[in-house]
């Protein structure tokens, strides 16, 4: 980092909480400098300049001036609102999950370009009102694999030999699939289908953009959510908590939801 | 130097208030030292009564006296209970009373629905307001929740939980501050502030 006092970035907003009398702490995610916490003055007051740009999931450009504990907001303009995810709750819950994964995968400080190219696109994604179920799922495996945690889904994670067109099991302990003849030797795997396996590994060697034209039927969707929820929650070590109100709200009424 | 024990407890104690750092938690308690003895027994006094004198409304949710239940606000005959005015916390109803021009009722959902805090709405009054608009005598419910991104969630969350129930919903107008100024306003208000024009 340079000495200069101020800097400018561009960011998304993950999460904020209510600071001191009117000011904020936000968690944003940067291209260069990966995931920071900094302070946003006066953003609660109705007149502030800066608080319509600071919102949730917002694409902003920011100038920053460094502080002692936070660094602090000085300008903030919004590059990408995305505010249909403002009128679509379906949508809305979409995009906190992508954000909590997001926050939960990065340690402060730690670049990853590649992460906040994934969160836009599907915050494009999402914004455009297109199924968010496969869209996750690809974020998932794409977010995985930029934060060091790629499950491996060619090769047996026990005996290192290529998995074969059967169906497989999958251990988050070992980080990928396990072959039925080395299923033994793996603790805490589940069984998984060829065309799960299949889909997940098509994901992983596309780009987002191809991925997303895949179709996937929609109990291949629910076994892609459960395996990689499995694998999440192993490396979290606790349930991702916006995953809870997505189901809710996603599914219909009169199937339990609202 | 240690500090003799009940001046450290109190410190503390400060510190954990919102906005109290270290520096303004010793000045507080260096002053109440110096203060008559009476003055810091109300003091001590009232923060006592805080919990042991005050409750949640069984109607709206508002903070009221323990021996007030329902609340003043919902008691009041002259209320309009027709309509039912929705806000986050008890402080947003002490806004807008002060803006004088509702004479409905309230209810307080304390809190937004926020997933990546792992607030849903179980967390909040919301099964409690479907409950009391089923009962009947509700004809419009306005969602005053906060414009921001968790507001608008529950807002939404609301409107689809209350659908089928017969009663209007709406929501309160966004649009431009008094005293703000156009050119540092965001694309959403401005965008919501023209959808929102009314002829002069």
């Amino acid at each position: 980092m340079s000495r200069e006092r101020t800097y400018q970035t561009e960011a998304v907003v993950l999460r904020r909480r209510n600071w001191g009398e009117a000011d904020r702490i936000l968690t944003l995610f940067t291209p260069l400098r990966g995931k920071i916490r900094v302070r946003a003055v006066g953003v609660r007051k109705p007149a502030s300049r800066k608080a319509g740009h600071l919102e949730l999931f917002h694409r902003a450009t920011l100038f920053l001036a460094k502080g002692r504990d936070f660094d602090i907001i000085t300008q903030a303009e919004t590059v990408e609102a995305y505010s249909p995810l403002r009128e679509d709750l379906i949508g809305s819950a979409a995009a906190s999950y992508a954000v909590e994964l997001l926050d939960r995968l990065s340690p402060e400080e730690s670049e990853n370009a590649a992460a906040y190219r994934l969160l836009v696109r599907t915050l494009e994604q999402l914004s455009a009102g297109g199924d968010p179920a496969l869209a996750l799922r690809c974020y998932d495996l794409k977010l995985l694999e930029y934060s060091g945690y790629k499950p491996e889904l060619s090769l047996c994670t026990v005996c290192g030999g290529e998995i074969r067109a059967e169906d497989q099991f999958f251990s988050p302990a070992r980080g990928g699939a396990v072959c039925p003849r080395c299923a033994d030797r793996a603790e805490g795997r589940f069984p998984v289908t060829l065309a799960a396996l299949k889909v997940l590994r098509h994901i992983q060697r596309s780009e987002l953009e191809e991925a997303l034209q895949l179709p996937v039927g929609k109990s291949t969707l629910e076994e892609l959510e459960s395996i990689l929820q499995r694998y999440i929650q192993y490396l979290l070590e606790s349930p991702m908590r916006s995953r809870k109100f997505y189901s809710e709200v996603s599914r219909p009424r009169g199937e339990g939801g609202v | 130097m240690t500090l003799p024990k009940p001046v450290s407890r109190l410190i503390e104690q400060f510190q954990r208030l919102p906005g109290v750092g270290p520096k303004t938690a010793s000045r507080l308690v260096y002053h109440l030292l110096r203060v008559p003895e009476e003055q810091a027994r109300n003091l001590g006094e009232a923060l006592l009564d805080l919990h042991a004198q005050t409750r949640f409304c069984s109607v709206c949710f508002n903070i009221t006296d323990v021996s007030t239940d329902p609340c003043a606000v919902c008691r009041d005959d002259k209320r309009d209970g027709s309509l039912l005015c929705v806000v986050e916390a008890p402080l947003d109803v002490q806004a807008v009373e002060r803006a004088q021009g509702f004479h409905g009722r309230y209810h307080v959902l304390h809190g937004a629905i926020s997933p990546v805090e792992g607030i849903g709405p179980e967390n909040l009054k919301i099964g409690e307001l479907v409950e009391r608009v089923r009962k009947g005598g509700v004809q419009e419910v306005i969602l005053a929740t906060n414009p921001s991104m968790e507001g608008e969630a529950t807002a939404m969350y609301i409107h689809r939980a209350l659908q089928g129930q017969g009663v209007r919903v709406t929501r309160l107008a966004r649009g431009l501050p008094v005293g703000g100024d156009l050119e540092y306003t965001d694309e959403t208000t401005l965008a919501k502030a023209l959808e929102g024009r009314s002829a002069m």
